[in-house]
């Protein structure tokens, strides 16, 4: 009841806040101070698991341990390292190209679904609305793990299947189609995300606004694509946004996936792969300090430049 | 032609709400008049993507049932003649002494303590920077706005490091107090309380006699249900789904979380260590710890649909 109620008042209007603001008594800025009360125990948590892991990151990667020579600083030198690295480039490179396929992949789902969606509302459109995203609610480990199971030779329905048609079956995991399965799996697991978020966005655009351009002349098609697109844009941005973050990370698939494909995928497959198995089976902190800090930077830098290009659409501007 | 007309039922109901969310994702029924052929494409291409979307849960759900041998033999997405479900149930309980249900309890416990902490941290947060301008609020906004774009997983590695030095690796702890941090939780709340919280209901509150902390908790946290609902939603399902966090922080097999010990079994398994190959326990027990989130999605429905939708938002 009460959130109806609040939700459906009009925002604060805004010739009110300047006139509570002249007060400034000692009162209102006392006040304010409560600000930091409020906001410290989250700072707490920031500082001690985003700010300070970094700069022990940045630190620690400054820095290479050897056994022979103990721990000696040696400046940029991961960093020169890594950036020659053919196994880290080769990773960085991959999921680069995952980015350019994935990201367009999960999209083109995504926005068909949804406006799709958006023009019916039947209960097979319901029904498909929940189904489409299903597996988002599936932890991506436990995703992967079925995949790899319908992908396998020895379970997957693949033989039967292509069996039927007389056609021979294919090996979803050799090194030259495993690109192919993890797009697949990824596109599975967060299209269904995607399409929820843009359906929301579509459900938010004002209906007159269809009413004129049907005035206009437009049809369907039209509709979709001149008004209906760009009208969605920010929520596109921050999909994409997401979706650049995330590929760029990519670990769990391809590390569940190499359960059984271990030809196809190694343990430098991607960058974040490369850091892990540095770090944990090698033991080389500072090099897998370097690598994962260098992952952060450029996709921190990745996903600003791209918020950059599109700040117009995005509403950042 | 006639969807325009459509929507104009939809405009007897508000549209948006003051933070511009959908006031509802659910709307009544507004077609029913399109073109046939058009609608029947439609439907099609639904109806080929649901397929495509939940055909593998709908094998997992059959594979939870066979037993290992029917796994190999029988057709992968039907049941087999001899229905084992139960015989797995009692062989979760028995292989390596029931350590799975320890493990799906680990990924309750991890989820629930995270998710519900990093809810309060981003609650107080968001409320703070909504309706507090504070000295250095912008500054210290912007910063936590940017550490979304950071991550995480490239500080998986430096915090193993951290949390080593301060000897709590392979605990619970090592888990829970990382997943604590949901910089885009606050940001959520931040913008929600924005408009759901008005300035003159604090003010009222204030006039009445209420310290801060009562006006919080009386006046405002009732304000802000549904996007509590919503973050809290968002950090449970991401702390559920974590994996690179516990692989990496977590070496004892009794504290794994049901994601990590799963994938550990299907490892062993394809090794093909003799005494390991339990693929019928790997499916069973898939199909057990995926249930808790699909039931809660479905019952749910409300929240998180409401909810991404406050995701989207700029």
């Amino acid at each position: 009841m009460t959130t109806q109620l609040t939700t459906a008042a009009p925002p604060a209007p805004a010739a009110a806040r300047p006139t509570r603001r002249s007060g400034g008594s000692t009162l209102v800025r006392r006040r304010q101070r409560w600000g930091w009360f409020f906001v410290v125990p989250f700072l707490v948590v920031f500082a001690l698991f985003l700010i300070f892991p970094l700069c022990y990151a940045f630190g620690m990667s400054l820095f290479t341990s050897t056994l022979a020579t103990g721990t000696d600083f040696t400046g940029f030198a991961n960093y020169a390292k890594a950036f020659s690295d053919p196994l880290f480039m080769e990773g960085l490179l991959r999921v680069l190209a995952f980015a350019a396929v994935m990201i367009p992949a999960q999209l083109l789902v995504a926005l068909a679904a949804a406006l799709v969606l958006d023009s019916l509302a039947t209960w097979v459109s319901k029904l498909s609305r929940l189904l489409i995203f299903a597996p988002y609610a599936i932890p991506v480990v436990i995703g992967a793990l079925m995949w790899s199971f319908l992908y396998s030779p020895r379970f997957g329905p693949s033989a039967s299947i292509f069996g039927l048609v007389g056609l021979p079956t294919p090996d979803f995991l050799a090194s030259d189609t495993v690109f192919g399965s993890l797009v697949n799996i990824v596109t599975w697991q967060w299209a269904g995300y995607y399409m929820v978020v843009i359906y929301a966005a579509l459900r938010s655009i004002d209906p007159s606004i269809y009413e004129a351009a049907r005035i206009d002349g437009a049809n369907g098609w039209q509709t979709a694509t001149r008004i209906k697109v760009p009208m969605i844009s920010s929520s596109m941005v921050m999909v994409i946004t997401f979706a650049l973050i995330g590929t760029l990370q990519f670990f769990t698939e391809p590390v569940v996936l190499r359960n059984i494909a271990q030809g196809a995928i190694d343990a430098a497959y991607t960058p974040n792969m490369y850091a892990f198995s540095l770090a944990f089976s090698y033991s080389q902190f500072n090099y897998a300090s370097a690598i994962a800090f260098s992952l952060g930077v450029l996709v921190f830098a990745g996903s600003y430049v791209f918020l950059f290009l599109t700040r117009k659409q995005s509403g950042l501007k | 032609m006639t969807i325009f007309s459509q929507r104009d039922v939809d405009l007897a109901e508000p549209l948006t709400t003051s933070t511009g969310l959908p006031s509802h994702v659910e709307r009544g029924p507004r077609g029913g008049r399109r073109s046939g052929g058009r609608r029947i494409g439609s439907h099609v291409f639904l109806v080929i993507l649901a397929i495509y979307f939940v055909i593998p849960i709908w094998w997992l759900f059959v594979a939870a049932t066979k037993n290992t041998a029917g796994l190999f033999s029988s057709p992968a997405f039907w049941f087999d003649g001899n229905f084992a479900f139960f015989e797995n149930v009692m062989g979760l309980f028995t292989h390596q002494g029931g350590i799975y249900w320890r493990w799906l309890g680990n990924s309750f416990l991890y989820a629930f303590a995270g998710g519900i902490g990093a809810t309060v941290l981003a609650v107080l947060a968001g409320y703070g920077f909504a309706k507090y301008s504070f000295r250095g609020r912008s500054a210290v906004f912007t910063v936590i706005l940017g550490s979304v774009m950071v991550p995480l997983t490239a500080l998986v590695i430096p915090t193993f490091m951290l949390l080593s030095q301060y000897g709590i690796i392979n605990t619970p702890w090592a888990v829970i107090l990382p997943s604590l941090l949901s910089p885009f939780g606050v940001y959520l709340m931040r913008v929600y309380a924005q408009d759901a919280v008005p300035d003159e209901i604090l003010e009222a509150s204030r006039i009445d006699g209420a310290g801060e902390i009562r006006t919080f908790f009386t006046v405002a946290l009732p304000l802000l249900r549904p996007a509590i609902v919503t973050v809290l939603l968002l950090s449970v399902v991401g702390t559920w789904n974590n994996f690179f966090l516990p692989l990496a922080v977590l070496n004892d097999e009794m504290l794994l979380p049901v994601t990590v010990g799963l994938n550990r079994w299907t490892a062993l398994s394809n090794a093909g260590a003799g005494g390991e190959q339990v693929w019928n326990l790997i499916t069973s027990g898939s199909f057990i710890s995926v249930l808790p989130l699909i039931l809660s999605f479905l019952f749910l429905q409300r929240y998180w649909q409401g909810g991404l939708s406050l995701g989207s938002i700029k």
